[in-house]
């Protein structure tokens, strides 16, 4: 009996064809699919990386129009410019400090609440996350002002004889980032605390560990990728800062971004504002990468 | 996660959390009494309560003025960081070309470098370019900028989270592509599309620096217009400004937050 139909037998140069066409093909698909992005990349890419290149090469040209690090040397020249370095590090150094305080509880109350009440309180986080941050800066401006509700407070109480000054300096700019930067540390942590196994923890305590012993050699430790990521995007985010310190600190509390604004208009050329802007944007890139690392690093350690 | 600790043990903690998160919400909702009151001063709670604040905002047109340019603004940023950065999510997603990776560090890029950087990198190009400064296209394309990694990052979830078969199906079947992506796909994206338009209009609405870098006079930004009266005279029209500024930020996204979480559990 002969077969229905015999097909030809395949070739070597029948295989290679249909794979040629198959790679033509893939080859369309991905040069359209690029030109789906294009718009976009062309938007970010034109308006933000084109720029910022530009900025980089302009820091090295001097009032004078030679190649040098002049406009670097002002750092260390101008008085005014190492007290806003003193001014941005030191506010950057201490609402992250005080957003961890502050962060942690909260993070750590959201992972282990059962989901009705932690959906709740996330909501009491998100609410002000999504508040404008210059409505919440003009309400310390209220809450903080000389007859505001805290100074009524301290005199009521007889902590303070006459009411003292909590906002135009640190104090108010101090409490005004930690209000806008707490959210920014637990969302984060609690990403993180979600996915520890509460097991261990209770692991740990059958073995005859108490709860503070447990939680720092088990929790603690098992919660670092998500510290360590959330509070370093916290320090970076606090020294690019600009809306706070300009309101709050009532143009005593200089920090790098207003000085940034100030050089445009202040020097004729660009030079001095594009070095500060190349020292914000490099310190930023090393806090960054080095967050990668350190939670890649935490992350396998398990 | 449960615990083993009893409730009442850790009743500190409890209590410790409670003022912190007093300290998140209150100070938020001050602007809300303040804005009623019969007075000049900003204190709290008002000595008498009116209206009287409302009705200077809507009667400057320096406060009228500015909000229908930060809304035109933010309307238009939705439309083209949404359409822009749907067409990037999706090409990212299905295709795995060269240079993938770097396009989309590219396009999440401007949420870690600092507002300022990317406020005088616009100025500057805006400037060069001529045309843009002080216009609502230039404060469009600057706000497309910091509204597009918000769009590719909830994008690309909702992208990751459906099945992309159903596509290939509605295509197997004659579907053009783009007909299929717009009538399988896309519906089935709407919460993802939502929170992406949402995100990207509250940017816009929210954002400072750049409209205060790239925008004066007449195409001020709602924003822009408050920062200036902070720093020169502050009045309780502010705690007005505050208030409506407050509702429009803080509403929408409650609502598409009660919204999902709703769905998400019929859909469990």
């Amino acid at each position: 009996m002969q077969p229905a139909a015999i097909l030809p037998p395949v070739t070597e140069a029948d295989l290679a064809a249909n794979q040629r066409a198959l790679d033509r093909e893939a080859r369309a698909e991905d040069r359209l699919m690029f030109r789906l992005t294009v718009p976009a990349l062309a938007i970010v890419a034109i308006l933000m990386v084109v720029p910022i290149g530009w900025l980089l090469s302009m820091s090295f040209i001097g009032g004078d129009g030679q190649l040098g690090f002049e406009n670097y040397a002002l750092f260390f020249s101008e008085p005014a410019y190492v007290q806003m370095f003193v001014n941005t590090f030191a506010i950057a150094f201490a609402v992250t400090a005080l957003c961890l305080i502050l962060g942690y509880p909260v993070a750590y109350v959201l992972a282990i609440l059962p989901p009705r009440w932690s959906g709740l309180l996330m909501l009491a986080v998100l609410v002000p996350f999504w508040t404008s941050g210059l409505v919440r800066t003009f309400s310390w401006l209220i809450i903080l002002q000389r007859n505001g509700l805290v100074n009524k407070a301290l005199v009521a109480t007889g902590l303070v004889e006459r009411p003292i000054p909590l906002v135009h300096n640190m104090t108010g700019t101090i409490i005004g980032m930690v209000h806008i930067m707490v959210p920014f540390l637990i969302l984060p942590l609690y990403a993180s605390m979600k996915t520890i196994d509460g097991n261990l923890m209770r692991a740990a305590a059958s073995v005859g560990s108490t709860p503070t012993h447990a939680f720092l050699r088990v929790f603690l430790p098992l919660s670092m990728p998500g510290l360590v990521a959330g509070t370093i995007m916290v320090f970076v985010m606090c020294l690019g800062f600009y809306i706070t310190p300009a309101l709050l600190g009532g143009g005593r509390v200089k920090m790098i971004a207003q000085r940034i604004e100030e050089s445009i208009s202040l020097y004729p050329t660009w030079g001095p504002a594009a070095a500060l802007a190349v020292l914000l944007l490099v310190v930023t890139a090393l806090c960054l990468a080095a967050s990668m690392v350190l939670v890649r690093r935490l992350s396998t350690d398990r | 996660m449960e615990s083993h600790v009893s409730h009442r043990n850790r009743l500190w903690l409890y209590v410790l959390v409670g003022l912190v998160v007093f300290y998140l919400v209150a100070p938020a909702l001050i602007v809300v009494p303040v804005s009623f009151s019969s007075t000049t001063s900003l204190s709290f709670p008002p000595a008498g309560w009116s209206t009287r604040w409302y009705e200077a905002f809507f009667g400057q047109e320096k406060w009228i003025g500015s909000l229908w340019v930060s809304l035109r603004v933010a309307f238009g940023t939705m439309i083209l960081a949404t359409v822009t950065g749907i067409a990037a999510s999706y090409a990212l997603h299905m295709s795995g070309f060269r240079l993938r990776s770097a396009i989309r560090a590219t396009l999440v890029s401007p949420l870690a470098v600092p507002a300022i950087l990317i406020a005088v990198g616009i100025f500057f190009v805006f400037a060069r370019l001529g045309g843009l400064l002080n216009t609502l296209h230039g404060l469009i394309l600057g706000h497309t900028v910091v509204a597009m990694p918000f769009v590719v990052l909830t994008m690309s979830a909702g992208f990751e989270s459906y099945d992309m078969s159903q596509e290939m199906v509605a295509r197997s079947l004659g579907a053009t592509r783009f007909k299929a992506f717009m009538t399988v796909t896309l519906p089935q994206l709407k919460f993802s599309v939502a929170t992406a338009m949402l995100l990207a209009f509250l940017v816009s609405f929210d954002e400072l620096i750049i409209s205060l870098m790239v925008s004066s006079g007449p195409v001020s930004t709602l924003s822009r217009v408050t920062f200036a009266t902070l720093r020169d005279d502050v009045d309780p029209t502010l705690a007005a400004v505050s208030t409506l500024m407050l509702v429009m930020t803080s509403v929408p996204p409650l609502i598409l937050h009660i919204v999902t979480t709703r769905s998400k559990r019929e859909d469990a």
